[in-house]
């Protein structure tokens, strides 16, 4: 790890967990380690930091540098230290009169072969190569450099075979392999870290190189995933990130957290000034734990993008152009359209949507905002649209409306089944640390009705591929259990002890009904009925169990019933309450957790407590000295509704892009173009802001105090590093917003609204700023009976006190193929963009993604004529568009795939408004279609594009 | 001159079914692939990984490794010259030399008729009989420039 610029202390090699102590003397102190424990980082333990190259802690020792070398008393020769674990008793010597021989030996040997360009290096200051000349006394080289591999050419002018030009061909990074010493570190990181083994040494002796993929490829063209652990691990300029070339060194670090996925990796945004130089995963970030993906450690540019609006803007019409104004007129206008709303329509005809983007502090405010200043409880939030199902199905059978585990947990997994979830691309960092575990044995059951990368990839392969018909997840969850209850492979006395036996009872003889039985629904889900028993009997027979799901789990006209069907597994099986088990959502965005949490949803309170319940109402009513209205409000799919209707006139919408996210995007656009005020947060104008008639420019995660909740319940800090852009923070923006409208707020800092949340949320009463600061990160529950947080829930006992057993009744969606519509399209996303792609779009992760296209099977795609790279036209009951297919064997016949990443493709005009029974979650994951080839984009893209670019003129200044 | 994709495809799906469950098959593949083909093409290394669950990189790092997987077809005969040190001392450079003269090619390199490849090799083993070389597998002692030429008289008839 290159560190010595703002130091993060490096132990060398990673730590033991053994729990047997050894204690040892080195250089006469003594120290106590746990067994297992290099030499090298028991001497770090005690501050003595032993010369070395080829090692560091995130990786396992490798010993090839030879410069860790030491003595042992006792011991002949001079053993690496990194490889050498500590016995009880050892003298060890880290320096004497033949170790600093040796080493400066061996370090005469790597700078003969090595560039002195240190004055003009972009590593220079930041390079341990550079740093261990120092550390060993090396004054001068004995050995001329006759061959190299860093001379272009040679004296006489000839070129010199060995030396190999530098790789820039990823857009973050190069490789400049005339620096590199080959310690073998990224290669390493490549595999132990990551996961990808993109990398290699090739050749060997003096021949030996860095090669990302084989022969043939480059950086970009090899497997490499641009994570950065590389970049990271690397000890010299070899493999730099290019801001760093551009910009130079850093000289301040902010620990703050990654704005994109649910995971909530923690970063050191490093600085210069205020210039934002390298965004680094923090080591001791616990969701992460060091590590990244492209998007948190790289894709930070759209920070700063050229489309970012930096001052508010607004319109009388959606006909008409914006024009620029101060935030004064801004707010005045706003304030007055939704006031002279609430006075002509009544306060039940405005409302707001909260963003899974914004910190839970601003989202807070915004549903305060129409709580206590509209009145009404007309919020919802994005979370409506991924995770609502998680919600309900959790409540309603453990009592609380979140995953049980945090990540940490999937180290002591044995086998996991993952569900409607591709880590790989959505949550990378997640599925390094699942991919590791899966390396050390355990293994992998993968549902999914498309064969993701972890079903056969690099080093891994799935146990299982159970790959069914999209809409079907019930029938499959249900045939699991059918399976472990009929051969008696659930846990008895868990069921007896933890949940209610009477409900079990109901439960056990619904599954084991035999038309629930595999061989029964196997016509149905296209799922080999031996193989699913198999993967049944694996996950109730295998350890321990854990279940991750995602999207494909929710986004269903049952996504709440699977996931209830998913509790259930668990609770049969005996998989909650301890660690390596366990029921873990993956969620979408970075505070889905969070907004859930802060009360967006229209019928709870934050803390998930109902709007009907008085006793919480009067806390909130005493506090804000407000009446809060006692009937649900509005979910965004109804104000929708009543906006085309005509009873909803006015919405706040911070950071959301519902335009583009929700689904049947023409109803959306009838909706929003129906209502008089809309008020659009967001960094950029997005596609909802073309029916807007206010825009708020908002501000990045950098230039914000705040908190995320991870999906592993996890708060944590984000720090602002720099100024908004834009002038305000987005709960500042909010806060004038509602002053405006006469609330009379009066925060100065985030942290006083965290304040606010701790006293009216029983499950956050113990956060505040000062104990976040204190403990990197808190995971809720935090009260007076967990002070330290919760890591893992339901030890002892489910929150709602016996675990419930819900019946899981399979009903097939309405949303059927037939002969106009034969194929099933089902949705996902790219490693490389995001969502939507309002930011990633905005950076260079278009090298990796500049289109969405539609995958389709060979079989289906010859009988329609078409070929890989055309143009193809996708129909659905909802809509058409059109987008360029690629033929993959990926999916099944029949299923055809897509991302949404990007506003041309217009995914959502095809997907339809069936919803999730329970929580109205939209039915993203099943829409039937028939797809035929087509000349380009259709008519409606066409019409799209051109209201786009009319509603996006702004003013000239004058 | 390489095969046709195709072809190459398809044997060596061949030699992957015939190791198919073997414990540590990657470096037996290897060899049965230049013992089929008589190199180890390019292509058939994407296909190799995928089929051992390995990456493009890792099995690229193995050939690499061994200077005998060759990436392109031999010439007829391969004569391999011993280039270390015992060989060195007893005058391996020279007839190295009048090798590469007589041949009129470089390391590594084909004669245009696609007779001959030279090779330097790091130790035979035979250094008792320096300078030590090996002509299609066969090991020859105390080459010399007589000795050269018999042998290239022997495999160029």
């Amino acid at each position: 790890m290159k560190d010595f610029i703002i130091p993060d202390r490096d132990f060398g090699t990673p730590a033991a967990k053994s729990k047997t102590m050894v204690t040892l003397t080195i250089d006469g102190f003594d120290i106590t380690v746990p067994e297992g424990t290099s030499i090298m980082r028991a001497a770090a333990e005690i501050g003595i930091t032993v010369p070395k190259l080829c090692a560091t802690d995130s990786i396992d020792a490798f010993g090839s540098c030879r410069l860790c070398l030491v003595e042992i008393e006792g011991r002949a020769g001079t053993p690496a230290s990194c490889t050498t674990p500590v016995a009880p008793g050892l003298k060890v010597h880290t320096q004497n009169a033949k170790l600093k021989q040796l080493r400066r030996g061996v370090m005469e040997l790597y700078i003969s072969d090595h560039p002195l360009d240190c004055l003009t290096c972009s590593a220079n200051g930041d390079c341990e190569l550079q740093d261990m000349a120092g550390a060993v006394g090396l004054r001068d080289v004995r050995y001329e450099a006759v061959e190299t591999h860093f001379k272009a050419k040679n004296t006489s002018g000839e070129a010199n075979p060995q030396y190999l030009p530098k790789d820039d061909s990823n857009p973050y990074f190069s490789y400049d392999p005339a620096k590199c010493i080959v310690c073998s570190r990224c290669v390493r990181a490549c595999e132990e870290v990551q996961g990808t083994f993109a990398l290699t040494i090739e050749g060997r002796g003096f021949d030996s190189r860095i090669s990302f993929g084989a022969k043939t490829d480059t950086a970009i063209t090899s497997d490499c995933v641009s994570c950065g652990a590389c970049v990271q691990a690397c000890p010299t300029a070899t493999l730099q990130e290019k801001s760093i070339i551009e910009i130079g060194t850093p000289e301040r670090s902010v620990i703050t957290t990654c704005a994109y996925c649910g995971v909530g990796c923690s970063f050191k945004a490093e600085m210069r000034g205020d210039e934002l130089v390298r965004m680094v995963p923090y080591k001791h970030g616990k969701a992460n734990r060091g590590h990244s993906c492209v998007k948190g450690r790289f894709a930070y540019g759209y920070a700063s993008h050229k489309d970012r609006i930096l001052s508010p803007m607004i319109r009388d019409s959606i006909n008409d152009p914006w024009k620029e104004v101060s935030w004064p007129e801004a707010m005045e206008f706003a304030a007055n359209r939704m006031n002279g709303l609430i006075a002509k329509h009544g306060r039940h005809s405005v409302g707001v949507i909260t963003s899974s983007r914004c910190t839970n502090e601003e989202t807070f405010l915004v549903q305060k905002l129409t709580r206590a200043v509209f009145q009404n409880n007309n919020t919802d939030t994005c979370a409506r649209v991924c995770h609502s199902p998680t919600g309900y199905g959790l409540g309603q059978t453990f009592g609380t409306s979140a995953g049980t585990q945090d990540f940490d947990s999937v180290e002591e997994t044995d086998v996991v089944i993952l569900i409607g979830a591709n880590p790989t691309d959505g949550h990378p960092v997640f599925a390094s640390r699942l991919k590791k575990r899966l390396r050390a044995g355990a293994k992998l059951i993968v549902v999914d009705p498309r064969r993701i990368d972890l079903v056969d990839s690099a080093h891994i392969k799935a146990a299982h591929h159970l790959q069914l018909t999209p809409g079907t997840n019930v029938a499959v969850v249900t045939a699991i259990a059918h399976t472990i209850v009929t051969e008696g492979l659930f846990d008895e006395e868990f069921i007896r002890t933890r949940c209610d036996w009477d409900e079990f009872q109901d439960y056990a003889a619904f599954v084991a009904d035999p038309r629930h039985s595999p061989e029964a629904t196997q016509l149905l889900t296209g799922v080999k009925a031996e193989e699913l028993r198999a993967a049944a009997r694996l996950f109730a027979r295998g350890g321990n169990g854990a279940i991750y799901y995602g999207l494909g789990v929710t986004e269903h006209s049952q996504g709440s019933t699977t996931v209830i069907g998913i509790a259930n597994l668990a609770m049969l099986t005996g998989n909650i309450g301890r660690r390596g088990v366990g029921v873990n959502p993956l969620r979408g965005q970075n505070n889905v957790q969070g907004s859930c949490d802060m009360g967006s949803f229209p019928h709870e309170l934050p803390g998930y407590r109902h709007v009907k319940n008085d006793s919480v109402r009067e806390v909130f009513e005493s506090l804000w000295g407000v009446k809060i209205d006692n009937e649900p409000g509005l979910r965004i799919p109804n104000m929708l509704d009543a906006a085309v209707e005509g009873t909803f006139k006015g919405l706040y919408c911070q950071g959301e892009d519902i335009l583009q996210s929700d689904p049947d995007t023409k109803h959306v656009a009838a909706g929003l173009a129906a209502m008089e005020c809309v008020i659009v947060h967001d960094l950029f104008l997005n596609e909802t802001a073309n029916y807007a008639h206010v825009f708020f420019p908002g501000s990045s995660f950098l230039e914000k105090d705040g908190t995320f909740t991870n999906a592993e319940r996890r708060i944590n800090r984000v720090r602002k590093v720099m100024a908004p852009k834009q002038g305000y923070a987005d709960w500042e923006v909010t806060q004038m917003f509602a002053n405006a409208m006469g609330a009379g707020w009066a925060y100065t800092h985030p942290s006083q609204i965290m304040d606010e949340i701790a006293m009216l949320t029983p499950s956050f009463a113990g956060v505040n700023y000062e104990r976040l600061e204190e403990m990197g990160s808190i995971q809720w529950p935090c009260n007076e009976q967990a002070p330290e947080g919760t890591p893992l829930m339901h030890i002892d006992g489910f929150v709602r006190g016996k675990g419930k057993f819900i019946v899981t009744e399979y009903v097939a969606t309405d949303e059927k193929t037939g002969p106009r519509f034969p194929l099933l399209l089902t949705t996902g996303r790219i490693l490389s963009q995001y969502n939507v792609g309002a930011q990633t779009r905005r950076t260079e992760n278009v090298v990796w993604h500049d289109e969405d296209v539609l995958e389709i099977h060979p079989h289906d795609a010859e009988v329609r004529g078409v070929r890989d790279g055309q143009f193809v036209k996708l129909a659905s009951r909802s809509g058409e568009t059109s987008l360029k297919a690629k033929i993959t064997d990926r999916v099944s016949p029949g299923v055809v795939y897509t991302t949404f990443h990007h506003p041309d493709t217009q995914a959502n005009v095809i997907t339809t408004d069936y919803s999730d029974w329970a929580t109205n979650c939209p039915e993203y994951k099943v829409t039937a279609v028939q797809v035929s080839p087509s000349n380009g984009p259709t008519e409606w893209q066409e019409e799209y594009n051109a209201q786009a670019a009319h509603s996006r003129r702004v003013l000239a200044a004058e | 001159m390489t095969l046709q994709t195709a072809e190459i495809l398809s044997r060596v799906d061949d030699i992957l079914a015939a190791h198919d469950g073997l414990e540590g098959p990657l470096l037996p593949i290897l060899h049965a692939i230049q013992e089929s083909f008589g190199y180890v093409p390019q292509d058939a290394l994407p296909v190799i990984a995928k089929s051992l669950n390995l990456s493009r990189a890792e099995v690229h790092g193995v050939m690499s490794f061994y200077h005998d997987f060759r990436e392109d077809p031999a010439g007829r005969h391969v004569l391999k010259l011993c280039r270390a040190e015992a060989c060195q001392s007893m005058g391996a450079d020279r007839v190295a030399a009048h090798a590469q003269n007589k041949l009129g090619i470089e390391w590594h390199e084909t004669t245009r008729d696609g007779q001959v490849t030279l090779e330097p090799i790091f130790c035979l083993g035979l250094c008792a009989c320096a300078p030590a070389a090996m002509i299609d597998g066969k090991l020859v002692g105390r080459v010399d420039e007589a000795r050269i030429d018999s042998i290239l008289a022997g495999v160029s008839a």
